[in-house]
């Protein structure tokens, strides 16, 4: 048949392309992360990888269990629901370490107006207060518990500073 | 085995699909943690917000956010009785440090906590060219770092504002929803340190999550509707002056 007659240049052609192509998938497989495509096209395994940063802040169950007497105090007064890293910071090396990394002394002056400063901008049915005429200079754990901020909580036994 | 120059040819792509699969394996996961339970979002209780910025500092601590760079920021809005649609809106450095005392004046204040809204057809991870910013299985819109170009098209695409290009890292950076703390079971950084609990952390696919309730019982936007983003941001009593 004369039509098959050159079909040897079209084998060697095919050929060619079958090793390109596998060529491709070789490199390709090499380039192309395993977890790409496993839940979309992006790489799975960085959802992992994001998942696996370190944390800063530990939380307030950790805090608890150890500081169970301050959270008590805390409970029963109107910071029940302040945690405790909003004041003391960032604790996560605090609360893997308890020994040897020991959370600094806080500057309750900056840190009681930062949300008690009166503002007009403030929700009015916020306790904010004018602290030079308020207190006139006088620190306010002087009568407040930090913990349990209400006057009928005593400033000195209301656990805290250790 | 004798296999004709034909057979191995043959066999070969179909061995080469097979290694593709013994190479894929599993990916690492966090234990007791299954993606397809959560569907993650947040609660902003507008009224709540006390403009302390404690939610914008425990941001920048929790994800080594680089200064004058925010992941989350807060915004006060003065809204005069007159002009609805120009309100006067600031947030020096973000908020991070509060804000400027108010004067008692005519209108009204308030504040407005921002963050990635997590959209769920969100135009940022549409817009990517190589894949490295998605949606999550659990919802949460992640940037991969090792795959990020910095061509900051996603920056461009986010009509909220919520990505930036990070200055050391030259990737795109942008609010993860603290996925490392939230898959543990923590809340994020800036719901944690909200005092006043106007940041909620909510997993609309947990049945048992308050947000349900509120989310009947109470007037709930998101910003931008129109875009028509599928944003799981949620504010509660969002004045209607908001951008």
């Amino acid at each position: 048949m004369n039509l098959f007659k050159d079909a040897g240049h079209l084998l060697r052609f095919a050929a060619l392309f079958v090793i390109a192509f596998l060529v491709f998938w070789a490199i390709r497989g090499f380039v192309v992360p395993r977890s790409f495509g496993q839940y979309g096209h992006y790489r799975g395994a960085a959802i992992g990888e994001i998942g696996a940063r370190p944390l800063h802040f530990a939380g307030h169950d950790a805090c608890e269990t150890c500081h169970s007497d301050v959270v008590d105090v805390k409970k029963a007064g109107k910071h029940a629901h302040v945690n405790c890293e909003a004041c003391h910071g960032p604790q996560a090396k605090h609360a893997a370490d308890p020994g040897n990394v020991t959370p600094v002394k806080l500057e309750t002056a900056a840190l009681c107006v930062r949300c008690h400063a009166a503002s007009a901008a403030r929700p009015k049915t916020f306790p904010q207060v004018n602290a030079a005429d308020h207190s006139n200079g006088v620190a306010c754990e002087t009568c407040h518990q930090p913990h349990s901020p209400g006057m009928d909580t005593p400033a000195a036994n209301a656990g805290g500073a250790k | 085995m004798n296999l004709s120059r034909r057979q191995i040819l043959v066999l070969l792509p179909a061995a080469a699909v097979a290694w593709k699969a013994v190479l894929a394996g599993t990916p690492e996961e966090a234990p007791n943690y299954s993606m397809s339970d959560h569907w993650w979002g947040m609660l902003i209780d507008v009224p709540k917000c006390i403009g302390c910025g404690n939610c914008v500092r425990a941001c920048q601590a929790e994800n080594d956010v680089p200064d004058g760079f925010f992941r989350t920021w807060v915004e006060r809005y003065h809204v005069t009785d007159t002009n609805m649609t120009n309100p006067e809106v600031i947030s020096p450095d973000g908020g991070k440090e509060g804000f400027p005392t108010a004067a008692e004046d005519a209108g009204k204040y308030f504040f407005v906590p921002k963050l990635c809204n997590h959209c769920a057809d969100s135009p940022c991870t549409q817009v990517c060219p190589v894949g490295a910013t998605f949606v999550s299985p659990d919802g949460v819109v992640l940037v991969d770092p090792k795959y990020c170009l910095g061509c900051a098209y996603c920056v461009q695409a986010c009509p909220y504002g919520c990505r930036y290009i990070h200055p050391e890292k030259k990737v795109a950076d942008k609010c993860t929803l603290c996925y490392h703390r939230i898959t543990k079971g923590l809340t994020t950084a800036c719901a944690e340190n909200c005092p006043t609990g106007a940041r909620q952390l909510v997993d609309l696919k947990n049945p048992h999550d308050p947000i349900h309730a509120f989310l009947k019982t109470h007037s709930v936007q998101v910003l931008k509707p129109q875009m028509a983003t599928g944003a799981k941001v949620y504010y509660n009593e969002l004045d209607g002056s908001v951008r």
